[in-house]
């Protein structure tokens, strides 16, 4: 892009994916609205991070190649419990701080003092974002449609950013791995994926995912996906 | 012969390892070199061999060094004690806090801490091998390896310095030139802006001096924010 600084940004890019850097000019911020990974400074959009430019209408974006999970209200993720009061889990959501789960929120009520023997630390659970404040401390809770604890099957991780090629458009990826795996496989916001079947469904849910992460790095040149 | 009489550039201009006076010792960098990190980079300037590695955002502790309003940078610039030919005692020293300590200043300037209250970003610098300017490299791997981590981050941070020797200022001082050169100008340029974020400087230059000195790191920044560039876009540089 830095032989395109002097035209007008954007729209002489043709609306091709570029790679940018941080700091790297992205044309005039008049008539464009200002997404993930840019900011405007002196009537000037600046990529805020390394990756690739990615234009949705007016709206200009850079998608990252690779980020930190930041947890959004409503999200569904997988978390473990990292400890716990006398009413209250700690949970790890793969966020800078973890979340708070409290009892009046988790799966079932217990006598004050008796956390660990509804969840106890270590354990896996599904749960959901409900609220996140501004210093990013966030609460989740168990109260709602599918939200458990995690009592079989194994949990993987790959890169949040990776998540949509994993679901596909509107599902159809996922939804196809699921049926030739004959395996539950739900997949958490923070990129922790529950895998529930049997072994070799199992496996070949955990292949799929090794070999997806490994087309995406090779995908980036460089590896560095 | 004193130190004062080491000949370090001849009548031609041509300094002791072949380079001009505002050419830079050859770069490379190579990015996701540690695994484990949220983000890394590794930087050969000339002999300079520098590791830097990021881990973060994260929780801040002990509770005491959160800011309520916006991450911290947790600098630290180390040299491994093999990485001079003198054994260096393992630890932290009064030279290794003064270098993380501008280093996380420098870069504070760039990276987007608000974004992140109440959190740390670990950003770690380890000196496999010194040469000379080591503080420059670690400080220009630092913010590659920010980016790399998908840290947002308004511009990256070039740092270089130039120096006086035998009365010349020339860019990017060697190991003999920085031992017996007469002064030494490290500076961290935001290439995009030309903003300085780091200056320091060791010895005396006169007012001329040091806008030629000034000038050779403007200069080799630009240069040098290109290569950064490159290996951001293709994961290292040379290809």
């Amino acid at each position: 892009m830095t032989e395109k600084k002097n035209a007008a940004g954007p729209q002489d890019s043709q609306r091709v994916p570029l790679l940018v850097a941080p700091g790297e000019d992205l044309g005039d911020s008049e008539g464009y609205e200002i997404g993930h990974g840019v900011i405007a400074i002196a009537g000037r959009i600046k990529a805020t991070k390394n990756g690739r430019t990615n234009v949705n209408g007016n709206i200009i974006s850079v998608e990252p190649r690779r980020t930190a999970y930041m947890p959004r209200p409503g999200d569904l993720v997988i978390g473990f419990v990292e400890g716990c009061t006398n009413n209250i889990w700690f949970v790890d959501i793969g966020a800078p701080f973890n979340a708070i789960l409290p009892m009046s929120l988790g799966p079932s009520m217990a006598d004050f003092g008796g956390t660990r023997s509804v969840i106890d630390i270590g354990e896996a659970i599904l749960c959901r974002v409900q609220e996140v404040e501004e210093t990013h401390s966030s609460v989740v809770t168990m109260k709602g449609m599918g939200l458990r604890k995690i009592r079989s099957g194994a949990v993987e991780i790959i890169d949040p950013h990776l998540l949509g090629r994993l679901i596909g458009k509107q599902g159809k990826a996922l939804r196809q791995l699921k049926e030739e795996s004959e395996c539950r496989v739900i997949a958490g916001e923070n990129g922790r994926i529950w895998i529930d079947g049997d072994f070799e469904g199992t496996l070949e849910v955990r292949n799929r995912l090794r070999s997806m992460t490994a087309e995406a790095k090779a995908a980036t040149p460089g590896g560095v996906a | 012969m004193g130190y004062g009489d080491v000949e370090m550039i001849d009548a031609n201009g041509i300094r002791n390892d072949g380079r001009k006076a505002g050419d830079v010792r050859p770069i490379s960098i190579e990015l996701g070199v540690v695994p484990v990190a949220d983000g890394s980079c590794r930087m050969k300037w000339g002999n300079n061999d520098v590791i830097a590695a990021i881990y973060g955002p994260m929780e801040a502790h002990p509770r005491k060094i959160q800011r309520q309003d916006r991450a911290v940078l947790d600098v630290r610039y180390n040299m491994a004690p093999f990485s001079t030919s003198d054994r260096i005692r393992p630890g932290f020293n009064r030279r290794s806090r003064e270098i993380s300590k501008v280093t996380a200043e420098a870069l504070e300037s760039v990276v987007m801490l608000e974004l992140y209250p109440r959190s740390k970003i670990r950003v770690e610098i380890e000196i496999i091998c010194a040469e000379a300017g080591t503080r420059c490299v670690g400080l220009t791997a630092a913010s590659i390896a920010l980016a790399d981590a998908g840290i947002p981050m308004t511009d990256l941070v070039i740092s270089v310095a130039s120096g006086k020797i035998n009365d010349v200022v020339v860019c990017d001082l060697n190991k003999a030139e920085d031992n017996y050169g007469e002064a030494d100008l490290p500076m961290g340029v935001l290439p995009n802006t030309g903003e300085l974020v780091f200056l320091q400087m060791d010895g005396n230059l006169s007012p001329k001096e040091f806008q030629e000195a000034w000038d050779y790191n403007m200069d080799a920044a630009m240069v040098i924010h290109e290569y950064c560039v490159e290996a951001l876009k293709t994961g290292r540089y040379p290809q």
